[in-house]
């Protein structure tokens, strides 16, 4: 498997041509305290950089970017109950939806954990 | 505000140019950092929007900030506020009194010593220029106006007060505000007399030989206290604060939400020059016995909305879910089978306190009733909205051992 990082500070994780995405770290403690969140029903196409789902603190709400193009095949309705999952554990329980990639040449304009590691430092 | 700073500017009605100065840091600054504060740009000033890391006991945030605010006592700095004062010839605070009343529709020579008012600088339109503090501190008197429009402000009093009235900017003040339920037994182990004090009376008091001017008021719907402050003693004040257990400090996230569910409104987003009293549901700030008399800046167009209501009101909305609805989104009614457009949002977000979304909006008179059933546009989505009564959350001020 996989993980890669966009600059809007999404991760992907692929495995064949299955991902899961969700929100940075980075992302989560800019955003703060994380109230609600809309994740994209199954079946839904995505477009490489299209709105995907939405994230609202208390502040202020914010889009959720698709880092490749694909079909959602899985919400994860645990944020509709316990939306802090994203604050708590936003790189692992707190995942945004999963799909199935169209095109997976779409990875190669991603960064690496390492590159993206070096792009949050740079931000600051 | 206080009569005992050390710097102070003198405004004199040659002064206003309406040039505004760089981006300044605020006396607390260092201080915010040291505590974990996330700065942001807000009002000229790089200000706390929250706080994380170690040194805040509850772990930070703008939900943990609110929480804290509702059920113990937080340190707010809002030094970015301005402070003001007027005087008249040879310091005679009546004939300070008698010249703001031509520009405020509330009574200010009415005020005795150590009492305060909410007011509202209104333009000759009656739109509100800004809404503010007055007080009489028996040595002047004292304005707390927005950090946002405070040169505005300075520029309009200026140009309107007679020459003989002393405008006094008290630049170098910072102006702290401890808020909670816990706030006055927390701010009575350094300032025991302070704790005397009830809703909107202040004084003069002193802490460790530095003279500080404190008010019971604040903008959260709690009970507590603002204190001005020579800048430069401010941080040592801060700590003495915060050592005490049950304070700790929160930014300008959580005094916004806090703001919210007291129902109270935000200047530049529920309150601009495009707004009047009337409309805005402020008219307990136009005191009854100047509605007849006038003799105030917006005085003619304000007595028509009066007496013929206004075409919009301010409301408060409660929505079901927890999608909020924001800062201009539009409101609509479904009117004789038609979707129709009839307010727009204000100030909204998601209630800590009520676990659901909140909002501020401005609708047509028609659909402002308690209890009406309108619907938000937020995004692609309608959110089923219904017109609350204001606060959301009740205001928990102390207004004596005696009282309620």
């Amino acid at each position: 498997m996989s993980r890669y990082f966009t600059e809007e500070h999404e991760w992907i994780d692929v495995e064949g041509d299955s991902a899961t995405v969700g929100i940075t770290d980075y992302a989560q403690e800019q955003l703060g305290d994380i109230v609600f969140v809309e994740v994209p029903d199954s079946g839904t196409m995505l477009d490489k950089g299209g709105d995907a789902a939405v994230v609202e603190s208390v502040k202020a709400a914010s889009d959720v970017y698709s880092p490749v193009s694909g079909e959602v095949t899985e919400g994860n309705d645990a944020l509709e109950e316990d939306p802090a999952l994203v604050n708590t554990s936003p790189e692992e329980e707190g995942w945004f939806f999963k799909l199935t990639l169209s095109d997976k040449d779409e990875l190669q304009g991603l960064m690496n954990g390492k590159a993206y590691a070096a792009y949050v430092d740079g931000l600051d | 505000m206080t009569d005992t700073a050390p710097d102070q500017t003198d405004i004199d009605p040659g002064d206003i140019t309406g040039d505004e100065p760089e981006v300044e840091t605020l006396p607390l600054d260092a201080w915010h950092r040291r505590m974990g504060g996330r700065m942001v740009s807000f009002a000229g000033y790089d200000m706390p929007i929250q706080y994380s890391g170690e040194a805040v006991g509850h772990g930070g945030g703008i939900v943990a900030e609110h929480e804290w605010t509702r059920n113990s006592a937080s340190l707010f700095d809002v030094s970015h506020m301005g402070q003001l004062g007027l005087v008249g010839p040879d310091g005679d605070v009546a004939a300070a009194a008698v010249a703001l009343e031509a520009l405020v529709p509330g009574n200010v020579t009415a005020l005795k010593p150590g009492r305060m008012r909410y007011s509202l600088l209104l333009n000759e339109d009656g739109g509100i220029l800004d809404d503010l503090i007055i007080t009489n501190t028996g040595k002047s008197i004292g304005i707390v106006v927005n950090g946002a429009v405070k040169w505005d402000d300075i520029a309009h009093l200026r140009e309107h007060l007679p020459d003989e009235i002393t405008l006094t900017h008290y630049a170098e003040n910072a102006l702290i505000a401890l808020q909670g339920p816990k706030a006055g037994e927390a701010l009575a182990t350094l300032v025991p007399d302070a704790a005397e004090l009830t809703f909107m009376t202040a004084g003069q008091f002193e802490w460790a030989g530095i003279p500080l001017w404190i008010s019971r008021a604040g903008y959260t719907g709690e009970d507590g206290f603002e204190i001005a402050i020579p800048g430069e003693h401010t941080e040592k004040l801060a700590d003495a604060l915060v050592a005490d257990e049950r304070v700790e400090p929160a930014g300008l996230g959580a005094r916004d939400s806090l703001r919210l569910e007291a129902g109270l409104p935000l200047y530049g987003h529920d309150l601009t020059t495009e707004i009047d009293p009337v409309s805005a549901d402020l008219t307990f700030a136009l005191t009854k016995s100047r509605r007849e008399s006038g003799g105030w800046m917006g005085h003619a167009p304000n007595a028509s909305r009066l007496a013929d209501g206004t075409p919009t009101r301010r409301v408060g909305l409660v929505l079901e879910g927890r999608m909020s609805a924001r800062e201009g989104a539009e409101v609509f009614a479904d009117i004789n089978g038609t979707d129709t457009q009839v307010g727009e949002v204000t100030s909204g977000g998601f209630s800590p306190t009520l676990g659901h979304p909140i909002a501020m909006a401005y609708v047509a008179a028609d659909h402002a009733e308690l209890g009406t059933e309108l619907q938000i546009a937020v995004r692609n989505k309608r959110l089923p909205a219904r017109i609350a009564p204001m606060p959301f959350v009740a205001h928990r001020y102390y207004r004596g051992k005696d009282a309620k």
